[in-house]
C-alpha cells in the first residue's frame, strides 16, 4: 500500500516535474537614491536595471514571477532600517538591491541578516560589508574602498606617480580611502607629501588646490566623491593644476561625474571602475537594452546600474536552482557556490565573505579631439584581474571566514 | 619668505587672496538676500534655489540657443527676475502683515519644489559648463597662480555690490523705496505705487542672486543642488552684517571669505562651521549684527 | 500663530469645554487600535517623532520662540541613547534617560545662550549653536561619523521585559509617548504655562507685571529640549540606529513643517503633522524624487491656505479648543 503511494507520488511529482517546475515568486526591492548627489549613479538606473534583469531572466524560466518596487531611503539611515521591516514584514520583500549610502547600507545589513532575506548590495563603498561587518546574507558586488585605493593607486605609481598630496572629504569613507591608498602608494615605492581634509559638500577648493599646487606632488589624490570630486577637478582646471604638470587622481568617480565635468575639463583623469558602456560588444548591447529599459536619452549606465543588474541575475539563478526564494542564508550560500557569468562584468565568482569578484580596469578620460561623441569619455589603460582587484580574503576581518 | 605659525608667508598671501574672492562671491550673493530682507522684510529662503536657476539658465542658452557666458550674465537675470516677479505677484504679497516665519516657511516651500522640478529634468550629477575663452588662463603672481576669471569674479562683484548700494542709499528711488518700507500708507498717500515696487524690489533680489549662479557656473558644479548647500551660510552673512543693512552684507561677505580662507589653512575641516560660530559670538555681542539698524 | 479670543467661553456647550479631553481620549483610542491596522514599527518611528514635534511646539506655539535648531537636542539624545545601549551595556530605560538628560545639559546651555534675543535672532543663534554641535558629532569618534551607530539593541526594560517583541516595544513607545504628551498639557494649562502664553503676547507687559520672562523662557526652552531629548533616545532604541541625519539642520527644518502642517500653537497639531509627513516620507516613497517637491507643494498650501494648520482649522471650524 506506501508502495504504490509512494511510487505513485513519485510519478506525479516527475510529471509535475517535467512539464511544469513548481512556480516561484520572487520580490525585489531596489534601496537607494533618488534625489542627492548620487542619483545619477543609482537611482532610476539601478531600478531600470533591476527591471532589466526580471525580464531577461523571466524571459528563460516561465517559472519563475519576479516583482520588482523600490523606494528613496533619501539617504537616511532611519528610512532605509523602517523601509527594509515594513519590505520584510508586511511587503514580502525577498531580496533588496543597491544601497548607496555606506552608512544605510551597514545599517540594514543586520536587519536582513535578521530576517534572513538576501542583501545585494551594489551602492555603497564601505570595504566593512565584507570585513568586520559582513553577514551570511550580504553579497558586495561593483566596487569598494580597498579595490578604489589599490587599483588607482597601484597602477598610478607604477606609471610614474610617486609622489602624492591628498585632497579628502573629511568623515569616515574619506578618511578610509585616503588610509588605503596612502598605504598601497607607499607600499610600492612612493611618498605622501601631505594631505588636507575639507568638510563635505564644499563648492570652493581654490584653498586646496593652492596647498596642492605648493606641495609639488607629482599627483593629487581625490579622496571625495560626487560634487566634491567634480568641483575639486573643475577648479583644478582654473588653476592650471595640469598645465602645471601635475595630475589628478579620482579615487572615486562614475560616467555621470565625467560627463558633468566635460572632456574638455576631465581629460586625463585616471580612475579604476568596474564597468563602461564601450568596453567590449556584450557591454554595448546591454547598454543599448538598459537605455530603453531607463527611458531617459543621454544618460550612461554607471558601473552601480551594471552591479545591480549582475547582482540580481546571479541571485535569481541561485533561486532558480533552490526552488524557493524563502531562506535568505540558503541562497547566498548557493550564490557563492556558483560562479557569476553576465554581460556587464564578464566571469567571476563570489567569496565566502560576501565579496563579488570580477575584473577591474584602469581608466583615463580622453580628450576632446580622441572622442568621436557624445559618450565616448574613456581609454582603458589597464586590466586588473579579479583575484587581485579586491583585499585578499584572509586580510578582512570577516568572522564568516575560518581562519 | 618668512613663516607664520608654520605656514609659509607666500602661501599665506595666496590663501588670503583666494578668500578675498570667495569672499566677493559671498558678498554678491548675500547682496540679494539683504535686499530683500532690508526692503520687504521677506526672508527669502528661496534665494539658493533662485542662484541655481541663474546658473540652470546660463547652461540652458548655451545648450539650446548658443549664447555664451557673455550674454547669459545679462539675460539670466532677467529671465529668473521675471520668475521673481511672478513669485512675488501670486505667493507673497498674501503675506506681508504677517511673521517673518511665514514668509521663510513659503519661500523654503518654493525652493523644494523649484530644485525637485529641476533634479527630475537634470539629473543631480551636474552639468558641464566651461570658463569663457576670454577669461581662460590666469598669471602668476610669484606667491600663487591667480586665473584671470577669479580676478573678473572680485572686479564684477565689487562693482555690483557698489552699484547697488549707492542706488538704494543715495539715489532718490532707494529712498523712496526706504521709506515705503517704513510707512508704506504715507508713501502711497504720495502718489508712489508702493506694491509696484514691492515687486519690483523683490525681482531685482531674485535677479542678483541670478546673477551669482551665472557667475558660479563655471567654476562651480551646476547641478539643481547647488544651491542648498550655499544658503544657510548666506544666511549667516546676512545676519552676521546685519538683516536690514546692505553695507553690512557686503561687508561681512568679503570678511567672511577671507576667515574661512584662514580657516582653511590652519584648520580645514571646520571651514564649514567657522561662520557659524561668529555668527553666534557676534549676536550675543551685537544683537542687530555688525551694521544692523533694528535690535 | 493667531489665537482666537472667544467672550462667549463661559456659554460653549459642556462638550465644548472638554474638547481636549475628548480629543486626548481619540487618539489614545487611535494608538491602541493602530498597531492591528497598520505596520507597528511605522507607528512607533511616527510617535517618537511627534513627540518631538510637540516638544518643538511647546516652544514656538506657546512662548512664541522659534528655534531652529532643535535637531541638536534630538539628534544628540539619540546618539548617546544608542551608546549606552550598545557600548555601555545599558537597560533601555536607562539608556534614555542619559539621552534625556543629554539633551536636557544641551538645552540649558544652548538656552541661556539664545534666549538673550529675540525672533529671528534667536532662530539663527539655535541654528549656529546646531550646526557647531553637527560638526562635533561629525568628528567624535564614538558617534561613528556619517556611518552612525547601528545595530543598537533593544535589551530588557528593567532588565525584564524582552523588547525585542514589537508588542512590547510598542506598549513602552505608547506609554512614553502619552505620558510625555499629558507632561506637556499639565505644563500648557497651568500658572506656569500662562505666563508664558503671556509672554508670547507681550513680553515689555509681562516684564512690567512683575514677571523674570528671561527665567520662564529658559525654562521653558530646557523642558521643550530635554523632550525633544526623550524623543531621539526612544527613537535610537526603536529603530536600532543613530546618524548624522538626527543632527543635521534638515531635521530642525521637518520639525518645523510638520509643527506648521499639523497647526502651530495647538496641542494636537503636532502629533497630526508628525504623521501626515512620516506617512508622506514612507507610504509616498514610491514616488521618488517627486517627494521633496510635494513636501515644498505643501509648505505653500499651509501658509497660504492654512495657516492653522489641519489641527488649527479644524478646531476654528468647530469654535473648540484643541
Amino acid at each position: 500500500m506506501r508502495r504504490t503511494l509512494g511510487l505513485a507520488a513519485l510519478a506525479a511529482a516527475l510529471i509535475c516535474g517535467v512539464a511544469n517546475a513548481q512556480q516561484i515568486n520572487v520580490k525585489i526591492g531596489v534601496l537607494t537614491d533618488m534625489a542627492s548627489l548620487y542619483a545619477d549613479d543609482t537611482g532610476e538606473g539601478s531600478v531600470a536595471a533591476a527591471r532589466l534583469a526580471a525580464a531577461d531572466f523571466m524571459k528563460d524560466h516561465p517559472n519563475v514571477k519576479v516583482t520588482v518596487i523600490s523606494a528613496d531611503h533619501q539617504n537616511k539611515a532611519d528610512i532605509g532600517v523602517q523601509t527594509v521591516n515594513q519590505w520584510a514584514d508586511v511587503d514580502h520583500v525577498d531580496m533588496i538591491a543597491d544601497v548607496p549610502n555606506s552608512g544605510v547600507a551597514l545599517a540594514i545589513a543586520p536587519v536582513v541578516a535578521q530576517k534572513n532575506k538576501v542583501f545585494v548590495a551594489s551602492g555603497p563603498a564601505s570595504s566593512d560589508l565584507t570585513g568586520p561587518k559582513c553577514q551570511p546574507t550580504t553579497i558586495h558586488m561593483t566596487y569598494d574602498t580597498w579595490m578604489l585605493a589599490n587599483g588607482t593607486g597601484k597602477a598610478i605609481v607604477k606609471n610614474g606617480g610617486d609622489t602624492w598630496f591628498f585632497m579628502t572629504s573629511d568623515y569616515a569613507f574619506g578618511h578610509a580611502l585616503e588610509r588605503d591608498t596612502a598605504a598601497v602608494v607607499e607600499a610600492n615605492g612612493g611618498k605622501v607629501l601631505g594631505k588636507v581634509r575639507h568638510p563635505i559638500n564644499t563648492s570652493d577648493f581654490s584653498s586646496f588646490l593652492l596647498q596642492a599646487q605648493q606641495s609639488k606632488a607629482k599627483i593629487i589624490g581625490l579622496a571625495n566623491a560626487g560634487g566634491d570630486t567634480i568641483n575639486s577637478i573643475k577648479q583644478g582646471a582654473e588653476f592650471g593644476i595640469v598645465a602645471g604638470g601635475q595630475k589628478f587622481a579620482g579615487l572615486l568617480v562614475f560616467a555621470p561625474d565625467v560627463q558633468a565635468l566635460g572632456l574638455k575639463t576631465a581629460q586625463g583623469l585616471m580612475f579604476t571602475e568596474t564597468f563602461y558602456w564601450d568596453l567590449n560588444d556584450q557591454t554595448r548591447a546591454w547598454t543599448k537594452r538598459w537605455d530603453a529599459e531607463r527611458k531617459a536619452p543621454g544618460k550612461l549606465p554607471s558601473m552601480n546600474h551594471a552591479g545591480v543588474y549582475a547582482g540580481t541575475m546571479h541571485y535569481l539563478k541561485a533561486v532558480a536552482a533552490l526552488g524557493s526564494a524563502a531562506d535568505g542564508k540558503a541562497i547566498v550560500a548557493k550564490m557563492k557556490s556558483m560562479p557569476t557569468d553576465d554581460p556587464v562584468f564578464g566571469k567571476g565568482s563570489i567569496r565566502a565573505d560576501g565579496r563579488a569578484l570580477h575584473p577591474a580596469y584602469l581608466f583615463e578620460v580622453k580628450k576632446p579631439a580622441e572622442s568621436k561623441g557624445p559618450g565616448d569619455l574613456y581609454n582603458v589603460r589597464a586590466t586588473i584581474p579579479a583575484d587581485e582587484a579586491f583585499r585578499p580574503l584572509k586580510d578582512g576581518g570577516c568572522p564568516l571566514v575560518n581562519g | 619668505m618668512f613663516t607664520i605659525f608654520g605656514v609659509p608667508s607666500g602661501a599665506l598671501f595666496g590663501q588670503l587672496l583666494i578668500g578675498l574672492i570667495n569672499g566677493s562671491f559671498y558678498a554678491l550673493l548675500s547682496l540679494g538676500l539683504a535686499v530683500i530682507f532690508g526692503m520687504l522684510n521677506i526672508i527669502n529662503f528661496a534665494h539658493g534655489a533662485q542662484y541655481m536657476l541663474g546658473a540652470l539658465t546660463a547652461y540652458m542658452l548655451l545648450q539650446f540657443a548658443g549664447l555664451g557666458y557673455w550674454p547669459s550674465l545679462i539675460i539670466a537675470p532677467l529671465v529668473v527676475g521675471a520668475l521673481g516677479i511672478v513669485i512675488e505677484r501670486c505667493f507673497l504679497q498674501w503675506l506681508h502683515n504677517l511673521d517673518h516665519l511665514y514668509g521663510l516657511l513659503l519661500t523654503f516651500g518654493l525652493a523644494l519644489i523649484i530644485e525637485g522640478v529641476s533634479r527630475h529634468y537634470f539629473g543631480t550629477a551636474g552639468l558641464p559648463y566651461t570658463l569663457p575663452d576670454s577669461l581662460q588662463g590666469g598669471r602668476n603672481l610669484g606667491f600663487m597662480f591667480l586665473p584671470n576669471y577669479r580676478a573678473w569674479v572680485i572686479v564684477a562683484s565689487l562693482t555690483v555690490c557698489l552699484v547697488t548700494w549707492f542706488l538704494i542709499e543715495r539715489t532718490r528711488i532707494g529712498a523712496y523705496l526706504r521709506a515705503a518700507t517704513e510707512n508704506p500708507t504715507l508713501v502711497r498717500a504720495f502718489g508712489i505705487n508702493v506694491p509696484r515696487m514691492i515687486t519690483l524690489t523683490y525681482g531685482f533680489g531674485v535677479a542678483l542672486a541670478a546673477f551669482a549662479g551665472v557667475m558660479a557656473a563655471p567654476i562651480y558644479n551646476v547641478s539643481p543642488n547647488m544651491g542648498s548647500e550655499l544658503i544657510i551660510v548666506v544666511f549667516a552673512v546676512v545676519v552676521i552684517g546685519g538683516m536690514g543693512s546692505i553695507l553690512g552684507a557686503i561687508v561681512t561677505g568679503f570678511a567672511l571669505g577671507i576667515v574661512e580662507g584662514l580657516t582653511k589653512v590652519f584648520f580645514p575641516e571646520a571651514s564649514n562651521t567657522v561662520i557659524f560660530v561668529i555668527m553666534a559670538i557676534v549676536l550675543l555681542v551685537r544683537p542687530a549684527g555688525l551694521f544692523g539698524r533694528r535690535a | 500663530m493667531e489665537r482666537v479670543i472667544d467672550p462667549m467661553a463661559e456659554q460653549r456647550s459642556a462638550w465644548r469645554q472638554q474638547s481636549e479631553t475628548i480629543a486626548f481620549v481619540i487618539m489614545a483610542a487611535a494608538l491602541v487600535v493602530a498597531p492591528f491596522v497598520t505596520y507597528p514599527l511605522f507607528v512607533m518611528q511616527a510617535l517618537c517623532f511627534a513627540l518631538f514635534a510637540c516638544a518643538f511646539n511647546l516652544l514656538i506655539g506657546y512662548v512664541g520662540l522659534l528655534s531652529f535648531g532643535h535637531a541638536l537636542y534630538f539628534g544628540w539624545a539619540s546618539y548617546v541613547s544608542a551608546y549606552a545601549a550598545k557600548a555601555w551595556g545599558l537597560t533601555p530605560e536607562l539608556a534614555i534617560l542619559a539621552g534625556t538628560l543629554t539633551a536636557a545639559v544641551c538645552g540649558a546651555i544652548a538656552g541661556s545662550l539664545a534666549i538673550r534675543r529675540q525672533g529671528i535672532y534667536f532662530a539663527m543663534i539655535t541654528l549656529a549653536l546646531a550646526q557647531m554641535m553637527y560638526f562635533v558629532a561629525v568628528r567624535a569618534k564614538f558617534t561613528g561619523g556619517e556611518d552612525g551607530i547601528q545595530s543598537v539593541p533593544r535589551g530588557h526594560l528593567f532588565g525584564l521585559i524582552e523588547l525585542r517583541d514589537q508588542w512590547a516595544m510598542y506598549v513602552v513607545v505608547a506609554a512614553i509617548f502619552l505620558g510625555s504628551f499629558l507632561f506637556i498639557y499639565r505644563i500648557i494649562h497651568s500658572p506656569f504655562g500662562e505666563v508664558l502664553k503671556a509672554i508670547r503676547e507681550n513680553e515689555t507687559r509681562a516684564i512690567s507685571l512683575g514677571y523674570k520672562t528671561d527665567r520662564y523662557k529658559l525654562m521653558a526652552f530646557v523642558l521643550s529640549a530635554t523632550l525633544a531629548g526623550v524623543a531621539g533616545s526612544t527613537k535610537a532604541i526603536v529603530v536600532g540606529i543613530a546618524s548624522l541625519t538626527d543632527v543635521n539642520w534638515p531635521m530642525s527644518g521637518e520639525v518645523v513643517l510638520m509643527s506648521l502642517v499639523g497647526g502651530l500653537g495647538t496641542i494636537f497639531g503636532p502629533v497630526v503633522g508628525s504623521f501626515v509627513i512620516v506617512t508622506m516620507q514612507y507610504k509616498f516613497a514610491f514616488l521618488g524624487e517627486w517627494v521633496l517637491v510635494i513636501q515644498g507643494v505643501i509648505f505653500v498650501a499651509c501658509v497660504l491656505l492654512f495657516r492653522r494648520g489641519l489641527v488649527g482649522e479644524l478646531a476654528h471650524w468647530l469654535r473648540i479648543k484643541l
